[in-house]
């Protein structure tokens, strides 16, 4: 079972137990909510940015342990990112969960527990939701 | 008791294949089942030996497709008792049948302030149509609520089911909890006060007998791929009388009398509802599972599958972190559970990798997910050719689940 292994690490499992910036921002720029109707997932993301940086980024979620440690580690990646940097993570973590680690530079080491996902293209989506999200809400400006 | 279940498992080809390199464990049958060789054969014959369109010519292949075509009308007429082949109409499933009912009586009929009468636990499929009819129409829907086992709560049936009740529509058997509703007795009471009776049998009519003059519905749908038929195929049960005068659900070729440029004739039940060229195949291979099951027997099969049930119920009680959802004394095979807080989706993914098949999600029953307060279930269902010791490769997986989680 080492494919199952490899998409449940102990980081993953971690970060669904405990995950980070877990709750809502009492002060948010940018808001958005995401659904995955296929499996009910659901996800709530504030922003927090002054001066093209992300000062603050908090989440609530419903979804499975993909899902959500995906949405956790996004998090702390985010944070205290500029706009632009934070796009640049974002497209790194697409190409990782869609195609997988071989033949791939990883900027971000903390990206590379979702290299395994590739293997189930069923489960991309809910890698995907959180950052799609995000996304989302950096459209959502709401001041 | 002894059911020849290993003869049986011969019969369907993709039994014996391995998913992940373990054999398959199929236990998502409420989603659709697998197809006996006898049924794929029916197909392959259509289109090897004598395929052509049906109804149309008066060459002696055309003529043997039509036979076959309406042979399994007749077949779906005695396997639901109706009275007549004519009150059978082939549709896409379950789905297409009940639109099409929302469409062509609901919107005939149906006038504001009537109220149509469903359950909480009611799919996707038997909710929508009737919300789009009734905001076209200003009907008012109505929900019989469920209790935490599942069971339908009927004490204030008299006045859910009143004089301005016009539609009763009702799932038999709930895919997501398995409960198998007091069918007989709600439609009596909605019978009395004039109501039309809809009945979705999409998991019923491959687990129990279903007589439509027993149950005294005024329309039934279910779909074939359930009943171990193609997909793309379902019938649409409805009286003789009732279906003559509601209006056609498409019109085009086929279900015509006579045409000109000022006006049309359409032809006469079943036909003024098989617009334009029909799924021949589907129609065809329908009539083969049909009658597959019928050879082995629904008594049989219902008592077999009861005693899959009880096994697999049993067994996984006795995993503490298994919590069953719908717990009705009265159920079909299928079991929705919880696994603690781990989400079905891992429980579905782990147990994918041990070449077991469940269904993990909502079900297309969002609002039965509410009741119970939590966003998705994982959901194993049986049919008739499962057997005990997949149901232990089963109870083994979720304790590999448990254990990837610890």
């Amino acid at each position: 079972m080492d494919e199952i292994n490899e998409l449940y690490q102990e980081v993953i499992l971690d970060h669904n137990k405990n995950p980070r910036n877990y709750g809502k921002l009492d002060h948010y720029t940018h808001f958005a909510e995401g659904f995955n109707p296929l499996c009910g997932d659901h996800i709530d993301i504030y922003l927090d940015i002054e001066d093209n940086i992300i000062k603050d980024i908090k989440f609530i979620s419903q979804g499975c342990a993909i899902s959500k440690s995906s949405a956790s580690i996004m998090t702390t990646l985010l944070k205290g990112k500029t706009v632009d940097e934070a796009k640049d993570t974002y497209n790194e973590f697409l190409e990782i969960v869609t195609k997988g680690c071989e033949n791939l530079e990883i900027n971000h080491e903390d990206l590379e527990v979702f290299c395994g996902v590739s293997e189930f293209p069923t489960r991309v989506k809910c890698a995907t939701l959180g950052w799609h999200t995000f996304e989302d809400a950096l459209k959502n400006n709401n001041d | 008791m002894n059911f020849p279940v290993e003869l049986i498992r011969k019969d369907f080809p993709i039994l014996s294949r391995e998913m992940n390199g373990k054999p398959l464990v199929y236990l998502d049958n409420a989603a659709t089942t697998q197809k006996p060789q006898i049924m794929i054969d029916a197909i392959v014959d259509l289109y090897s030996n004598y395929y052509s369109n049906i109804h149309r010519s008066v060459y002696t292949f055309s003529q043997m497709a039509t036979e076959q075509y309406e042979t399994t009308r007749s077949i779906v007429k005695d396997y639901i008792n109706a009275t007549d082949e004519s009150e059978i109409v082939f549709t896409r499933g379950t789905t297409e049948g009940i639109n099409f009912i929302a469409n062509t009586y609901g919107r005939r009929y149906l006038q504001s302030g009537d109220e149509i009468l469903l359950t909480e636990m009611e799919h996707h499929s038997n909710i929508v149509p009737w919300q789009v009819l009734s905001k076209e129409s200003g009907a008012i829907l109505r929900y019989i609520p469920m209790d935490d086992d599942g069971n339908l709560i009927l004490d204030n049936i008299d006045q859910l089911i009143n004089e301005h009740t016009k539609i009763v529509s009702i799932v038999h058997i709930s895919n997501s909890l398995g409960t198998i509703n007091p069918i007989k007795s709600i439609f009596e009471k909605a019978r009395k006060v004039g109501a039309i009776c809809v009945l979705d049998a999409s998991q019923s009519v491959q687990h129990l007998k279903v007589d439509v003059q027993d149950l005294d519905c005024d329309f039934l749908v279910f779909s074939g791929h359930k009943i171990y038929g193609p997909t793309g195929i379902g019938v649409l049960y409805g009286k003789k009388g009732l279906l003559e005068k509601i209006p056609p659900y498409q019109t085009g070729g086929d279900m015509i009398r006579s045409v000109t440029f000022e006006r049309t004739l359409y032809a006469d039940v079943p036909q003024k509802f098989e617009a334009g060229t029909q799924n021949i195949e589907g129609a065809i291979g329908l009539g083969a599972s049909i009658s597959y099951i019928k050879s082995i027997g629904l008594d049989k099969i219902y008592e077999y599958e009861k005693e899959l049930l009880d096994y697999a119920t049993s067994k996984m009680l006795e995993i503490p972190e298994v919590t069953i959802i719908g717990t009705s004394k009265n159920k079909a095979s299928v079991i929705s559970f919880m696994l603690e807080d781990i989400h079905p989706h891992d429980v579905g993914t782990i147990l994918d990798k041990f070449g077991i098949a469940v269904r993990t999600g909502q079900h297309c029953t969002e609002p039965v997910m509410k009741h119970f307060g939590i966003p998705a279930t994982t959901r194993a269902s049986f049919a008739f050719y499962n057997t005990k010791d997949e149901i232990n490769v089963f109870i083994d997986g979720i304790k590999q689940v448990i254990e990837t989680f610890k």
